[in-house]
């Protein structure tokens, strides 16, 4: 007995010691802490100080925040005119309200295609579920500027799509979907139905069968099995498609810029117009940091209310 | 238990009518007919792959008979989907909702009658004190011990009061010990209810403490049907010998018959068998003489067993209740003769290689055809 738990102290006081030493510990942490820092605290942290600088024609495209006057002043000038632009002039304020617009109606598509398309492939044959994946991911293989030009070729009034409607006289003039806001929702619902699909996938491949025969054998029909038990179960999966289709759209700018016409105005295409055609750094910048606010705060929200609503499940 | 009373002119509450079920080319269930009564506790028992799931997932509705008509309460089921069946089913797996609390798992059902929120709550409840999990009613299946989800599953398959509740191996995931005390739980449910059980499952001894009567399967068709003493007192044929409880199988062919004594010519067991056997059976007949190895006993100076054997004891194993002996006979073959250890010492301590003398009565043993 005493063999036992003197041994049996010695492990625990060697845990410990391995525990205050561990360098794998901080190594394993500190990767991930590293990678943000360098990625992206410090990057976000240049673009915030640009924003808040002002704008001038020199190399590079503007001034920074400590000044030395003629007369041997040292000043710091911060400035926060460009973030006032961005309010004053609604053009921003609508480019916002499009990269939404955009952004929402092609995660709403993209779930309405992705889902049963995800379901299909999660109940098919065991042997028919990976060719059906690499399917989903196999235009990944090309790149993403092909496929859209891919996209002008057929949606174009000369192209594929309108001459095989009239040649099969559905149509009698060619329908102008190109430089439309329709062309910019296919392109992208197009673009990012992968990404829908997958993280679905993953959540519908795990769903026990056995739990819709329970739903049934209690009495509900089969739009009930799928409200009641395939539905909530597969929320999670929804969210994590949602957020991979709709934070990349946000910011989207070849699409609309390639297929969308003047007046598909998004956050994305205008920024790149701050940045390469008028040069105004800090109103790109400025624009850069609002959409990562306006990305990161519902998600920072949603994430405390699940927290939350965990703990509380925990305690009772 | 055998409490059921087989009522002839009675229309049974299940008939089962030249059921088939065939998968790819195998027939899962080959013509299978049954008769359930009102109240039974019905046990479909046999070996996994003897089809005894597919018949149950027929009842539920989850596959349809490829031939054959199963009827419920008189009404033909056999197109009716699960959800417009008055059978619930209690899954092997539990299959319970991982998304909702207890008390909304046991409500599902409820909430497919659109049952009044009062009543449904009012149910919830009784359930929940029928299994004994009052207090876990706020619980989500993730946080319950398996003994407790097992009862959820059987709560929530008991909550809309069905005609007949279908279990599949309900007590296959349960330890030992929970296994038998859940055992007479599931009986006293089932006689408090007077609800209709059909019950699957690979356990003999789990299907003999609970059933009114048992359906012995193998190989997709119905061996024998029988309430439990039947069962092991009578079985038709040596696979129902064999399947429930130990049994030793003497081949011989038959000599003499004189009323219900039958005098069996049997080499294995170095002479003449005497069985008490009423049917008519004809001189010559190939049969096999079944006996348990609890009627065989000891044979003293003066006894008057007509079936006797000398033998060496070859192997002994120790149960604790009592011991198993494996007796080699002249021919070879070896008995099986089990002797409940009464005293913490036995006096006469029985011990490898000894020799000694069998026997039993004519009625302690049966005759079944080969």
């Amino acid at each position: 007995m005493t063999g036992a738990s003197a041994s049996a102290g010695a492990l625990t006081a060697l845990r410990a010691r391995w525990r205050r030493l561990a360098p794998g510990r901080w190594l394993v942490t500190g990767l991930p802490w590293l990678w943000l820092v360098v990625f992206f605290c410090l990057p976000f942290l240049f673009i915030l100080k640009i924003s808040l600088s002002e704008p001038a024609l020199a190399q590079p495209p503007y001034l920074g925040w400590i000044r030395e006057t003629a007369d041997g002043l040292v000043s710091i000038v911060v400035n926060f005119g460009n973030y006032g632009l961005l309010w004053d002039d609604s053009l921003y304020a609508s480019a916002l309200l499009g990269s939404l617009k955009v952004a929402s109606i092609s995660t709403g598509l993209c779930l309405l295609i992705g889902y049963p398309m995800a379901y299909a492939i999660a109940r098919a044959p065991s042997h028919l579920r990976m060719p059906l994946l690499m399917l989903v991911i196999l235009p990944f293989w090309t790149s993403f500027l092909i496929r859209v030009y891919a996209w002008m070729g057929i949606l174009n009034t000369n192209g594929i799509l309108n001459n095989l409607l009239l040649w099969l006289g559905v149509i009698e003039q060619p329908l102008a979907i190109m430089h439309t806001p329709l062309a910019v929702y296919i392109g992208v619902t197009y673009a990012y139905l992968p990404f829908m699909v997958l993280p679905l996938y993953a959540t519908l491949s795990r769903l026990d069968p056995v739990l819709l025969e329970a739903a049934a054998d209690l009495g509900a029909r089969p739009l009930r099995q799928f409200l009641t038990i395939t539905w909530p179960q597969s929320v999670p999966g929804v969210i994590a498609g949602a957020m991979l289709v709709f934070i990349p759209v946000m910011g989207e700018f070849v699409i609309p810029d390639l297929l969308g016409g003047p007046d598909s105005l998004m956050l994305g295409k205008l920024m790149w117009t701050e940045f390469f055609n008028n040069r105004d750094w800090p109103v790109a910048s400025a624009l850069a940091a609002v959409l990562l606010v306006v990305l990161i705060v519902p998600f920072l929200l949603l994430r405390h209310y699940e927290t939350r609503a965990a703990l509380m499940e925990d305690a009772s | 238990m055998n409490n059921t009373v087989t009522n002839a002119d009675q229309e049974p509450l299940v008939r089962i009518q030249n059921i088939s079920k065939v998968f790819g080319s195998t027939y899962a269930v080959d013509n299978i007919s049954l008769d359930i009564e009102e109240k039974a506790f019905f046990s479909l028992l046999g070996s996994s792959g003897c089809g005894k799931t597919t018949l149950l997932r027929m009842l539920a509705g989850f596959e349809t008979p490829t031939e054959g008509r199963i009827y419920i309460d008189g009404q033909d089921v056999t197109d009716l989907p699960p959800y417009e069946r008055q059978v619930n089913m209690m899954f092997q797996s539990y299959a319970l909702f991982p998304h909702m609390t207890v008390a909304d798992n046991i409500a599902y059902g409820l909430k497919q009658d659109r049952m009044a929120r009062a009543q449904r709550d009012e149910r919830v409840r009784d359930m929940l004190a029928l299994v004994q999990i009052e207090k876990l009613g706020h619980r989500k299946p993730h946080q319950l011990s398996g003994g407790q989800r097992q009862r959820v599953a059987l709560a929530r398959a008991l909550a809309k009061l069905p005609k007949i509740l279908l279990l599949d191996e309900p007590l296959g995931a349960l330890d030992r010990k929970l296994r038998e005390q859940t055992q007479f739980e599931l009986v006293n449910l089932q006689e408090r209810l007077g609800i209709t059980f059909i019950v699957v499952t690979h356990d003999q001894e789990e299907a003999m403490t609970m059933s009114s009567r048992i359906a012995l399967m193998r190989e997709g068709r119905i061996e024998q049907v029988d309430s439990p003493r039947r069962m092991y007192e009578f079985p038709l044929s040596r696979y129902a010998a064999s399947f429930i409880g130990n049994v030793n199988l003497f081949e011989g062919t038959v000599s003499s018959q004189d009323g219900d004594q039958v005098r069996v010519d049997s080499e294995e067991a170095g002479g003449q068998l005497l069985v008490r056997h009423s049917q008519p059976m004809t001189v010559g007949m190939p049969v096999t003489v079944a006996v348990r190895p609890e009627k065989i006993r000891m044979a003293q100076a003066g006894d008057d067993l007509p079936n006797q054997m000398q033998g060496v004891i070859r192997e002994i194993a120790y149960l604790g209740d009592e011991s198993i002996y494996h007796v080699e006979l002249a021919s070879g073959k070896r008995v099986k003769y089990t002797q409940p250890n009464v005293q913490a010492l036995a006096e006469l301590p029985l011990t490898w290689g000894q020799t000694i003398a069998l026997g039993w009565y004519a009625d302690r043993c049966g005759l079944l055809a080969q």
